[in-house]
Order: structure tokens, then sequence, then C-alpha cells
């Protein structure tokens, strides 16, 4: 039996959408949403279930949109899964549910996270609202850390479940990676939004621009509330820290994006913020934090290229990131590492010099050693370089922690359900794992609340 | 949290005092330690050294250089900033030392008011400069009067002695023995201080005023390199031994938006007209 192809989303022209921070992937319409729904097979023993991190009724909701019957589908997803038109944009779902879909054996998977999306964007704009109201509420405070995925999740989680909860963000607005990170092309911060909005409603008290571990000292954490949720990230960037790094122009990407992202810094000098620009940006490193960098300074006018030091095999970004940068007009020069900045007598940079690598035996990642190539350095000509070969945890809040156990990275040392060191204190998200995924930290902060809410009911 | 200005006071020619309320950064923040405010939507984070505190409100002096701090400085009392992140930044490590001098210049005066207070409460004995370009520029001399010794230079002689403060401070590290000093100020001034004190082999902290984004250790953009290794000015500073820091990168990272800041600043006096107000 033939298998029909799967059905693909509607994409924004390469050459347009590169000049623009508009949203690149515009999804399925309703037609094309119905059309997809009907390939999937209903398998009794879904393994597309077991490939998502959160266990969400994959076949149930997509049963549902093949009837037509989006509401009971957006129903059926939100019981898994609270942050659904974010994960429908962001997750790797090439490696999660649609790696694990059987069809996966006889043609093309479904395409499970443009259906999720679809069914999100659908109840935004039908202002679907689920029943928020808590059956009953419970005399027990719960303090969150930190408004990113895994902050985000537990808050809501633990409302819903009539907690009083109370979150903690260093940021004047809340989201985390989400809003200063991930650009508006791939993820509208509308609809960060609308989920932070959905929290007031739940009766979370939000207070932004508090730093907690300076502003509120842990100690005074513990005396107030029944349980603590750590879910601050792993904010803090690497440099490769060769010869050169401080000089103006080379960047971490975090920065670049929370210039461009949070300052808006594209529209200087209407917003405040500046950001250098150029002519031509090298983007170091091959994650979804590199495309994302490369794809906004492309955006920004400039000529870019990447630099990694592996094949693109390797390249740990989502795949769809990785062909959108390249139909964009971002380069690709892979088996590259760079070894030094040089810079003008101003400090400024100039160019890059780097050296050819091959790839050796597998290493313990399982992927396969770059090594350099003797004497086969050169140079790139460059006046921004943009650093995103990850990060650390954040120390804000650690450094003030005492007593908090963490392991040789600085990452909070915590069980499968975010139990810490301390009792009454949780953690989850890239403060637990070090940079992981949406989906992963949303997972964490549910967990955490299920346990949380075992304890204190 | 409102933010509140509840009072406003100009100092010198284009300082100004503000008081602000926020009962989070009044009851919490130490010597040493900063604010980040933002004025409106898409505004830029400025950063301010707090510079004392009251029950329920706290203290800036903030010196208006470019389209931020103007701004800034034209808001009056009854105004609101929009937000106010701290405090940000390690204290200051103020403890029982000895002898303490503390030197600062300009604006940086307002930095070191918290760092004398908490000093002398440690019982040290401790001896200040002030310094400016000129007489004008010398602000809150009042609030020293607890200091051992309070000195002050000025650029031009029109107060005090005519000195630098790095001369004026080489010159009492001469007479007496200090077992540490603080230097507060622009880069040049902190910069000549940490040579002399190298030169004498005295620990001296100087508050670094890295250009800032997010100040919360998450864009790396603040970096320093101390004594050979990248530092986040943010969460690891913004006080560092002035006779590790390299000067140089610091200096020019400090001129890095040279260019961009020239842009906004005229295209933000040709919207308000001459700055009289300053
Ligand atoms: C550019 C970029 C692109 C990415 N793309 C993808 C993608 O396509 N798909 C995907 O699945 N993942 C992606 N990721 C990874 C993903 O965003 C993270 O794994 C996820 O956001 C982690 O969530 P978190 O809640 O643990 O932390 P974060 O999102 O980092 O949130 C932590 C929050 O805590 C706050 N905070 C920190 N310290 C304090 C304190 N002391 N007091 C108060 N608040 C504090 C921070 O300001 C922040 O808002 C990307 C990451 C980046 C940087
Ligand atoms: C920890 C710390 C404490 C500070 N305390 C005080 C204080 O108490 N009083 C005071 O008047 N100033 C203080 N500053 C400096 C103040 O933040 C800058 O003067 C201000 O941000 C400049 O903004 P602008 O738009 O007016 O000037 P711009 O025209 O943008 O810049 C002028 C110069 O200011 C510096 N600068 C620009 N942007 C930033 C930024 N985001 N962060 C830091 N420096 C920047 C650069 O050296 C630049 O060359 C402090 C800075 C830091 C980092
Ligand atoms: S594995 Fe694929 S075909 Fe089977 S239920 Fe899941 S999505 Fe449908
Ligand atoms: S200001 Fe961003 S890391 Fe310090």
């Amino acid at each position: 039996m033939a298998v029909k192809q799967r059905l693909k989303t509607i994409e924004r022209n390469p050459n347009e959408r590169n000049k623009d921070f508009n949203e690149v992937n515009l999804g399925y319409t309703q037609e094309l949403a119905i059309e997809e729904a009907k390939r999937c097979l209903q398998c009794p023993n879904p393994t597309c279930v077991q490939g998502c991190p959160v266990g969400i009724d994959i076949p149930g909701f997509i049963k549902k949109i093949a009837e037509k019957d989006f509401e009971g589908s957006y129903k059926v997803l939100k019981k898994y899964n609270s942050l659904p038109a974010i994960c429908g944009r962001v997750c790797p779902q090439e490696i999660q549910c649609e790696g694990s879909c059987v069809l996966n054996k006889v043609g093309q998977p479904i395409s499970i996270g443009a259906l999720e999306r679809f069914i999100a964007d659908w109840a935004i704009n039908n202002n679907i609202e689920e029943d928020i109201i808590p059956e009953k509420r419970i005399n027990k405070k719960i303090a969150i850390i930190g408004a990113g995925p895994a902050g985000l999740t537990t808050a809501s989680e633990l409302s819903k479940a009539g907690f009083s909860v109370d979150m903690y963000e260093v940021f004047h607005d809340v989201g985390g990676v989400l809003i200063y990170g991930i650009p508006e092309f791939r993820l509208p911060k509308s609809i960060v939004k609308k989920e932070a909005q959905l929290l007031k409603k739940l009766g979370v008290n939000i207070f932004t621009n508090i730093p907690v571990g300076l502003a509120i000292h842990p100690k005074e954490l513990l005396e107030k509330y029944d349980a603590i949720f750590i879910g601050v990230g792993a904010g803090t960037p690497k440099f490769m820290d060769i010869e050169g790094t401080e000089l103006n122009g080379v960047y971490s990407a975090n920065e670049f994006l929370t210039r461009i992202n949070l300052m808006k810094a594209y529209k200087f000098p209407q917003s405040d913020t500046p950001v250098k620009i150029g002519e031509k940006i090298v983007v170091i490193g091959g994650g979804n934090t590199a495309m994302d960098a490369a794809r906004s300074a492309l955006r920004l006018g400039a000529n870019v290229t990447i630099v990694y030091r592996r094949s693109e095999n390797e390249m740990p970004a989502r795949k769809e990131e990785i062909k959108h940068a390249k139909e964009e007009g971002v380069k690709f020069q892979t088996l590259t590492q760079p070894v030094r900045y040089i810079g003008d007598e101003n400090g400024n940079l100039i160019g890059i010099e780097c050296i050819k690598m091959e790839l050796g035996e597998p290493d313990e990642s399982g992927r396969r050693k770059p090594i350099p190539i003797p004497n086969s350095n050169f140079i790139i000509e460059a006046s921004v370089a943009i650093e995103a070969i990850g990060t650390n945890p954040n120390k804000l809040l650690l450094s003030q922690f005492d007593g908090l156990e963490l392991n040789k990275w600085g990452y909070i040392k915590a069980d499968e359900f975010g139990r810490t060191s301390i009792e009454k204190v949780f953690a989850g998200g890239d403060i637990v794992t070090g940079s992981a995924t949406v989906i992963l930290a949303m997972g964490a902060g549910k967990k955490a609340a299920s346990v949380i809410k075992q304890a204190l009911y | 949290m409102k933010n509140k200005i509840l009072e406003k006071r100009k100092l010198a020619y284009g300082v100004h005092e503000f008081w602000i309320e926020n009962p989070i950064v009044s009851k919490n923040a130490k010597a040493g330690q900063f604010v980040i405010f933002r004025l409106y939507e898409n505004g830029e984070r400025i950063p301010l050294t707090i510079s004392a505190v009251n029950k329920d409100s706290f203290r800036v002096i903030v010196k208006a250089i470019g389209k931020s701090t103007y701004e800034l400085c034209r808001l009056n009392k009854g105004d609101f900033i929009l937000d106010v992140v701290g405090p940000l930044g390690m204290p200051s490590e103020v403890k029982y030392y000895g002898n303490a001098l503390v030197i600062g210049g300009g604006v940086g005066i307002a930095a070191i008011t918290p760092i004398v207070k908490e000093l002398i409460k440690e019982k040290n004995n401790v001896d200040v400069i002030l310094g400016g370009r000129s007489k004008e520029y010398i602000i809150l001399e009042n609030e020293f009067k607890n200091a051992n010794n309070l000195y002050i230079v000025t650029d031009d002689g029109s107060l005090g002695e005519k000195a630098y403060p790095h001369q004026f401070m080489e010159k009492m590290i001469q007479e007496k023995n200090y077992d540490i000093i603080w230097a507060i100020g622009p880069s040049k001034m902190m910069k000549a201080c940490s040579e002399v004190a190298k030169k004498h082999d005295i620990k001296i902290w100087v508050s670094l005023n890295s250009i800032m984004v997010d100040g919360t250790g998450m864009c790396g953009g603040c970096r320093v390199r101390i004594g050979n290794k990248l530092k986040y000015t943010c969460v690891d500073g913004p006080e560092f031994d002035g006779r590790l820091v390299d000067w140089e990168s610091f200096e020019k990272r400090l001129n890095q938006y040279r260019k961009e800041e020239k842009i906004a600043l005229s295209k933000y006096l040709q919207e308000v007209g001459e700055p009289t107000w300053l």
C-alpha cells in the first residue's frame, strides 16, 4: 500500500523573509491539517507517544483533528502540555515524537509538531480557554524562581492544583530564553505573552525585576514558603577564551540575541540599545543558538557565515533550522575552528584566524572527534564574531544558596523528580541538566509539581 | 513596585541626585551594589550604583553623558521609573582592615559614600580623598564628616589642593601605612590609582563600569580580564583588585558604541532642544 506523502507546511519565500523578523513558518491551513491528520494510522501501541518527553496522547489529539473537532483536540493536547503553541514551533520533533512514528519505516512520519501548532493557534485565534478555576484552594505557598519554560510550567501546574504561587523573575518580562533567546521569526513574542496572561488568570503572583539571591535571600524563602522550585536556567555564556576575546565586535550569542530580541536593537536608533552589524559576521557553533544568531544577523543585512568544527551531520541544531538558514543565505564553513581573533589599534575585530579540522574516531559523545590539521591556518575577514558554543549555570542565585548541592559542572544536583539536597527545595530545567530543550524543561517542571502536590496536599 | 521619584536635586552641572521608592532594593542593598533602570518600553537598561538607602527608598546619583542618562536626568520628583532591578553585583568586602584610604572621583564620589560609612562602622581609620575637575564637581562633601581625614583635590586647584587623585594618593602613602584602598571614579583615575597601589604593593578595590545589558551574568558583554581570567563585571564584580585589571582592553570596550551613542544623543537633542536643564 502506498503511503501518502507528508503535507508540507506553508513557509514564506526565503528571499522575502530574510529581510524581516516576521514568522518564517506559517503552519497548516485547516484543510491541510485535516489531510495530514488523516494520514495517522492511530496505532494501538503508539510509538510516537514514547518519543515525547511529556507523553502527549498524540493519536488522541490527531484523531480529533481528522474529525474536525478542533476544540476537542485542543483539550486533549492541553491535558499534557501547557505550552503547545510554543512546543509546536520549537521542539526538535525529528528526534522525539516524529522520530519515533511508525511511518518512518515506510515513508515520512506524521507532521506532529505542525499539527500541534495548528491546534494551539486555532485555540488562540478562537479564544478557547480551558476551565482554569481550581476546585479547591490549598493554604500552602510555593515560590517559583525564574520564569522560563520550567518555572512557567511548574507555576501553572501548582496553581491549577489550588496552591498559592509566587513567581520571581529577574528580567522585566517572563519567558526566559523564549523571549530573549529564540527570535521572533521562529517564535512570536505574542504567543509567550498569551501564556503569561494565562498564569495571571490562574492567580499566580508574578514579580518581575527581582534577582532572587540578592533581593530575597534563600533563607527568607525557606521561612516563607512551603516549597521552592528553582528554574533559573543555564544562561551564562561560555567563551572559547582564545586570544582577542575582549575585542569589540566579539559577542556571545546570548548578548547578540538579547540586544535584538529583548532590547529591539534592530530598530536602533528608534530603540535605544545598539548592536554592531558590520558587513561580515561569523557565527561560531552548530546548535539552535548558532542558527538563531546567524539568521538574525542576516536580517540585519550582514553577510553571514557559520563556522563549525565538525561536519554538518554532527550539528546539534534542529534540521529545519539548518535548512531554513541555508535557504535564507547563511553560508556554512564546517570542519573549521577559530584559534585567534585579530583586532585593529582601536580594539575592533577585523579578522579571525582559523584552523581546518578533520574527523577522527568517535568520542564519548558518540560523535566523531574533530582534530586540527597542522599548518592549515587561514584568516576569515569579519567585523563581528558571535560565539554560540554553550553555556554555564547562572550563578546569581546559586552562589547565595548555602547547602544546595551542585554537581561537578556547577549545576544543581536533583533526582528525577527535581528533589534537591535541601528539603522543600526542587529544581528543574537547564539548571539541572545543562542546556537542553524547552520540552525537557517543561517535563521537569511537571514532575516537580507532581511531587510537590503529593507532599503538600 | 511603583519606583516613584521621591526627591530630585541637582548637585553639579549634569549631575543629579534621585531618591527612588523601592523597599526591596532599600531593604537588601549593601555597599558596592548597583541597580539597573529601564525608563520605558524599548528603553536602554541603565546600571547605577546604589549610593545610600533609607527605609523605603534608595539613592542614585547620575551623570548625564548620553541619551539614556540625559533622559533620566530630565525626570522630576513625582515621576516613575518603569523598571528597577536590584540590588545586583557582589557587595564590597567591607571588614576591619586597620587603615583604609578611599578615593572618589567625580560622580564616583556617590559610590564611595556607603563604603566609607561601612568601613567606619567596622572601626577602620578611614582617610578620604575627593577629586574633581574643579570645585563645582566636588559633591556630597558633608557626607564624609565622620572620616578621620578628608582631603579635596581638583585638577585646576579651584578647591583644595591642585592635583590629580593618584598624585595625592602617592603623597599620602609616603606618609602613612594603608592596609586597604578603594578608588572609584573615571577609568583613567582608577587605572592611575591602581598603578600607584601596585607600586606600593597595597590591595586596591576599583568598581568597573563596564557596558552591561542584563546585569545577571547572562550576556557576557560586561566581561573583563582580571589577572588573565575572564570575569563578568555584573556577577563577579563590579569591584575587583585594580592591580589585576587589564585596563587597556577595559577602556577600549567602554568605547564600543561611540558612534551609535553620538547618533542617539544628537537625535534626542533634536527632539528636546538645548539641554539647559542640565
Ligand atoms: C538561542 C536559543 C535557541 C534555542 N532554541 C531551542 C529550540 O528551538 N527548541 C528547544 O526545545 N530549545 C531551544 N533552546 C533551549 C531552550 O530554550 C532551553 O532549554 C529552555 O529555555 C530552558 O528552560 P529553563 O526554564 O530551564 O530556563 P530559561 O529559559 O533559561 O529561564 C530561566 C529564567 O530564570 C531567570 N533567572 C535566572 N536567575 C534568576 C534569579 N536569581 N532570580 C530570578 N530569576 C532568575 C532568567 O532571567 C530566566 O528568565 C534554545 C536556547 C537558546 C539560547
Ligand atoms: C555597575 C555600574 C555602576 C554605575 N554607576 C553609575 C552611577 O552611580 N552614576 C552614573 O552616573 N553612572 C553610573 N554608571 C554608568 C552608567 O550606567 C552609564 O553612564 C550609562 O549607562 C550611560 O548611558 P547613556 O545612554 O546615557 O550613554 P551612552 O551615550 O549610551 O554611553 C556613554 C558611555 O557610557 C557607557 N555606557 C553606555 N551604555 C552603558 C551600559 N549599558 N552600561 C554601562 N555603561 C554604559 C559607555 O562607556 C559609553 O561610552 C555605572 C555603570 C555600571 C556598569
Ligand atoms: S506513531 Fe505515527 S502513525 Fe502511529 S499514532 Fe503516532 S503519529 Fe500516528
Ligand atoms: S551584563 Fe550581561 S553578563 Fe554582565
